[in-house]
């Protein structure tokens, strides 16, 4: 099959599973800091309010869509446009997986392998921060323009701790494409543990797995970062003046960066698709299992249910989780969706600690945030790179 | 295909270079000022040059056009006044600069006959490597000497703005 339509079917696979993704980690959201503070969160529109997120596209293209007559008109469309474009590119250099081979041609999980694909994901996040700063200032409102101002400034200024602690690891492996980079984690020390960057001589990368992730929860201006969009603060900063599809793009590149910085956390620090344990040991078989005890679990509360309809939908939802197991059990299967799985729950688990973070911690003061950055975060960023550099010349 | 890419991107840097100066409010011209380079990074590109075309968006488009459009923005400077032009200016203007375009263009092919021709990803060097290794071999000096006059510039700029808050 020609290049040419592989590409088109590849990226046609990966938009319809990142919005589906993208809808269904605010149901998530939802759910989960639901159960945090106690209470339930959406259940009624559907079974466990699993049509939640339909509702909400629904309602959100049939609003009136109002341009008010007061805004500069070519900016204020300008903004969401830029800011969700550039959050949905970034996803084109991510690796999923492995290889595999489709109609006779091989060709990797990944949309695009650049050989600065490092730099890309960085350039798309540095123009994505012109569509809140456009949208603050085209709003023509105080609150949009001082929402707009605070968040891009708060976006700049951890850049810089972002790309240094970026800068380490790729001292460890010496490139710059993403696939390279995961490609050179993988193997074992002492037959089991496994050689991700994070565990990786001759120097692990814990503390630049850290800094990245606390820039990154600034980057996607999530709470304790998020002053500039908090609705007790300024109305709703950048997007007060946005209705309908506008809005619900500001919304979906929030998620979308979301989903980017934990597929570039996990292909940086975490082994990208690469198993926990070896195969030897049996790490192929862990999704049927992890699926097994979901449908266990599900069956077990469909038997003695809490509410009356999950007599219903939980075994629904049990019989669904064997039928996945059973799909990870195919042995042909083996090599194209054991790493998607692996892949799939590392940037998972990282997406659940973003939601977890943000049910859990207050919110820093602007000044105190800005602080944070540049007195605290930047210097030692810069300390963790001269180290790693150090422990690099020296060992190798 | 280069050439193709190389003329609609071309013509975006020049309409947008355009604009910069025809726009009456000095947003609008930074934004136009954004896309002349996000163009000549995929300028960059086809040349063969992608770390420099990447250092292009993260650098210019991505910090220092960002700077821009926040002091643009914080100094609330309005859209300039347009008062009355002389025709003469208006009806010259225009067909006198491409006239003198045109002469500087022969000029330049009088002075430098027969220029090599760009041949679009013959350049070898363009890799983050290959700019690497320069940097630190061969244009060492130059790099640690520009690190220091960033260094005097940061200073500067530390100093300037301690005195505005006495």
């Amino acid at each position: 099959m020609n290049f040419f339509l592989l590409s088109l079917i590849k990226a046609a696979v990966v938009a319809f599973v990142l919005l589906t993704t993208l809808a269904y980690l605010q149901w998530v959201e939802r759910k989960v800091i639901a159960h945090i503070q106690v209470r339930i969160g959406p259940s009624r529109v559907g079974p466990h309010g699993l049509m939640q997120p339909l509702a909400d596209v629904i309602k959100l293209i049939t609003k009136e869509d109002l341009i008010p007559p007061y805004v500069n008109k070519f900016l204020y469309l300008l903004a969401p446009f830029l800011a969700v474009t550039m959050a949905l590119l970034s996803i084109s250099v991510i690796p999923f997986g492995g290889g595999f081979t489709i109609f006779g041609d091989n060709t990797w999980m990944q949309l695009t392998d650049l050989n600065i694909g490092v730099l890309f994901v960085l350039a798309i996040s540095s123009v994505g921060v012109y569509g809140i700063a456009l949208a603050g200032w085209a709003s023509n409102n105080k609150y949009s323009l001082l929402g707009g101002l605070r968040s891009s400034a708060q976006m700049i200024s951890y850049e810089l701790p972002l790309s240094l602690a970026i800068a380490a690891p790729l001292l460890l492996a010496n490139t710059l494409s993403l696939r390279q980079l995961v490609e050179r984690q993988s193997g074992y020390y002492l037959g089991f543990i496994p050689r991700w960057n994070v565990f990786q001589g001759p120097i692990p990368q814990i503390l630049s797995f850290i800094i990245f992730l606390i820039a990154a929860f600034a980057e996607t201006n999530r709470i304790p970062f998020d002053l500039p969009e908090a609705e007790n603060e300024l109305v709703a900063g950048y997007h007060t003046e946005y209705s309908s599809m506008k809005f619900a793009a500001f919304f979906m590149a929030e998620y979308a960066n979301m989903v980017t910085v934990c597929s570039m956390t996990t292909t940086l620090f975490l082994g990208g698709w690469l198993p926990l344990w070896p195969e030897s040991l049996g790490s192929s078989y862990l999704p049927s299992l992890v699926f097994l005890g979901a449908g266990a679990v599900a069956l077990y509360h469909g038997l003695n249910p809490v509410r009356k309809p999950d007599r219903i939908t939980l075994p629904v939802v049990a019989v669904v989780f064997f039928v996945l197991a059973a799909i990870f059990l195919i042995p042909a299967g083996h090599a194209v969706l054991a790493p998607l799985f692996w892949f799939a729950a590392k940037t998972g688990t990282l997406l659940f600690v973003f939601i977890w973070v943000r049910g859990t911690m207050p919110r820093f003061r602007y000044d105190q945030l800005m602080g944070f950055a540049w007195k605290f975060l930047f210097p030692v960023a810069v300390v963790n790179l001269l180290i790693t550099g150090l422990m690099v010349a020296v060992f190798s | 295909m280069d050439a193709l890419l190389f003329l609609i991107f071309a013509t975006i840097a020049v309409v947008c270079g355009v604009n910069v100066v025809v726009q009456s409010h000095p947003i609008s011209s930074a934004v136009s000022l954004i896309g002349v380079m996000g163009s000549l990074a995929v300028l960059y590109l086809l040349l063969g040059a992608e770390f420099i075309a990447a250092a292009q968006v993260i650098v210019y488009a991505g910090a220092i056009m960002v700077l821009f459009i926040f002091v643009i923005m914080l100094l609330n400077a309005g859209g300039e006044t347009r008062r009355g032009r002389s025709l003469m200016a208006q009806l010259l203007g225009v067909p006198l600069l491409i006239a003198f375009l045109g002469l500087m263009a022969f000029f330049v092919e009088r002075v430098f006959p027969g220029s090599p021709r760009v041949h679009f990803g013959s350049f070898q060097g363009g890799t983050a490597q290959a700019v690497g290794r320069a940097l630190f071999t061969q244009f060492l000096l130059p790099f640690e000497v520009i690190s220091v006059l960033i260094l005097i510039a940061i200073l500067g700029a530390v100093v300037l703005a301690q005195k505005e808050m006495d």
